[in-house]
């Protein structure tokens, strides 16, 4: 196997004394899409900022397309497209120049500049709007002239922190099946950051981002397959009456409490649906039963929800 | 989105990604959008260039019969000393808008998006300060020339200066080389803040009096601290150089200090501003 397209070893940074990564370590393959998936505030931003040279590397190692970001960010600056969170247009310049001046800093001009601006401008449905000044844009629109200009210069690697921030859902779509054809068509490798689920579904891998660690990593498929089973979710009736400990004693199985509500895992969970209700009818207020999913997978691997992490802290 | 988003576009990606950014083309690109923005936001173009105008014809007013430079009978009027000052307030206000945009593009997310490209960090600075000081250079000599219109007016009492080329390039040059430095100090404190509040701050306390207190407003003949303040101020030297170049009457300038060492302190000052810019530039600020 060729080396990685992004190889990130043992980095942990820290802002003063809040510890915002520890030792996180993953590898992404050239020509695959990688979804760093955790609630903000869980270090994602703070990695991004690391890959794409903004942040020093304080502790461990990243290299991007061969490229050490700590001794030549310069290099890893021109294989890189870079998708912010928050915008990066200038809102007072049109479309059209807010192109050309990406260009030029990375070194394109002349026709090879106009031909990649008019081929992205139609790819991304903004033909019409070259002459437009990006601050009159909506949303949606001026996050594909974001998008337009990160792939500009054709890079190997894209970064996209929260690319879907202010899409709507058609566009969100579009967004995901361009990603997906870069890959395919040009071996394009892309890192995603996301808190969202649905997105985070159309990752070909993913890691989960938690309080600065990286508490798993995979295959969307494989992450849910570790949760076995299904996921039963049982609200009690009274917040007090120690649900979980009766549940695990009377069935001898592991049993989560949750904001208040008990979390079971379980191969053929519809039976202990059955069991569970017959064992406490007065005790159970609802019961909730699916297939895992990706938040099941981050609440087995954190021991809470996915939002109860959206502080500042990350506490 | 249209459908089909492939083909040749990404058929290319990874070829060009090698390029690497010429230094000059950067400059000049990043230059280029500080003058576009500033045509675009006329009030701003106006606010900066209108409040010298009136002060100068105000204060021209104002001082006309009581002001006598020292050591000369029947030197020049107010308005006529004013002048080099009031140029270079307008170099130092032009200069105060440029560092508010340095913290304008971080706060609207611009300068991420540059920091990210592989453009080396002296350009950045490189085009930020270029740009502002064409802006200072070009309203500089919008206002001298307005200026010599404005007397025909009857507002201001007469005013003369040298109008042959070497002079007109020598103010052309004091111009540019104290809008560089002083774009380049704004930068040093607008780099490390993110509001522009705070900048307002830096602009009362210390812009707007390192101004006051360049031989700009008043000659630099006071008491003795006075004296020492004007002597240490970096811009002393730019208006100083400012006022040999555009004197009329060498006389009337005989007590500044020589044109030699008024270039070597602005060429001196610019340097140590952009010095410290690039290095700040180049750290990564958390």
């Amino acid at each position: 196997m060729s080396d990685p397209a992004l190889n990130v070893e043992g980095v942990s940074f820290r802002y003063g004394d809040r510890q915002a990564l520890r030792d996180v370590t993953f590898a992404v393959q050239t020509g695959e899409i990688f979804g760093l998936l955790g609630p903000n505030g869980g270090g994602k931003t703070t990695l991004f900022r690391i890959l794409s040279t903004t942040l020093p590397v304080q502790e461990g190692k990243a290299t991007l397309a061969g490229h050490d970001v700590a001794t030549s960010p310069d290099a890893v600056r021109s294989a890189i497209g870079v998708t912010f969170q928050s915008p990066s247009l200038d809102p007072k310049l049109t479309v059209g120049e807010n192109l050309t001046y990406q260009g030029h800093l990375y070194g394109l001009t002349g026709t090879v500049l106009k031909q990649r601006s008019d081929e992205l401008l139609r790819r991304l449905g903004l033909s019409d709007r070259r002459g437009d000044i990006a601050e009159t844009l909506s949303g949606g629109l001026k996050r594909r002239v974001e998008i337009a200009k990160s792939l500009l210069h054709e890079p190997r690697i894209l970064l996209l922190d929260e690319p879907s921030t202010g899409l709507d859902p058609g566009a969100r779509h579009d967004l995901w099946r361009y990603l997906s054809e870069l890959r395919k068509e040009a071996g394009v490798t892309v890192m995603v950051t996301t808190h969202l689920m649905e997105e985070a579904e159309r990752c070909d891998r993913l890691g989960l981002l938690s309080q600065g660690e990286l508490v798993a990593q995979g295959t969307p498929d494989e992450l849910r397959a570790s949760v076995g089973g299904d996921c039963i979710t049982v609200q009690p009736s009274q917040p007090e009456n120690n649900l979980a400990t009766r549940i695990r004693e009377r069935f001898n199985i592991e049993a989560q409490e949750i904001d208040g509500a008990v979390r079971v895992e379980r191969e053929q969970g519809h039976e202990l649906v059955r069991d569970l209700v017959a064992a406490f009818p007065d005790d159970v207020k609802s019961v909730a039963f699916g297939k895992p999913t990706l938040e099941d997978v981050f609440i087995q691997r954190t021991g809470h929800r996915f939002w109860d992490e959206e502080t500042p802290d990350g506490v | 989105m249209p459908p089909c988003l492939c083909a040749s576009v990404v058929k290319r990606a990874g070829l060009m990604s090698q390029h690497t950014p010429k230094m000059s083309l950067a400059v000049w690109s990043l230059t280029k959008r500080e003058l576009v923005r500033f045509v675009r936001q006329r009030s701003r173009a106006i606010g900066a260039f209108l409040q010298p105008v009136i002060f100068w014809v105000l204060f021209g007013a104002g001082f006309s019969g009581s002001f006598s430079m020292q050591g000369t009978e029947g030197g020049p009027s107010y308005a006529e000393f004013f002048l080099p000052g009031i140029a270079a307030m307008i170099v130092m206000f032009t200069s105060i808008f440029s560092a508010i945009s340095v913290i304008q593009d971080r706060n609207e997310g611009f300068l991420q998006g540059v920091l990210v490209s592989p453009v080396s960090r002296t350009s950045i600075v490189l085009g930020k300060l270029c740009g502002g000081t064409l802006l200072a250079v070009l309203q500089g000599l919008l206002f001298l020339g307005l200026a010599a219109s404005l007397q025909f007016t009857g507002l201001v009492d007469h005013v003369e200066w040298n109008l042959s080329v070497t002079g007109v390039l020598g103010t052309v040059a004091f111009l540019a080389l104290m809008g560089f430095g002083l774009c380049g100090l704004g930068y040093i404190f607008a780099w490390r803040l993110d509001s522009i509040q705070g900048f307002h701050a830096i602009m009362s306390v210390l812009l707007f009096p390192m101004w006051l207190l360049s031989g700009a407003f008043f000659p630099a003949d006071g008491s003795g601290w006075l004296r020492w303040i004007i002597a240490i101020n970096p811009l002393t030297y730019g208006v100083a150089g400012l006022r040999r170049v555009m004197a009329s009457d060498v006389a009337s300038v005989a007590q500044l200090p020589s044109m030699g060492v008024c270039i070597a302190v602005s060429v001196l000052f610019a340097i140590v501003c952009v010095a410290i810019d690039v290095r700040m530039t180049k750290k990564h600020r958390i």
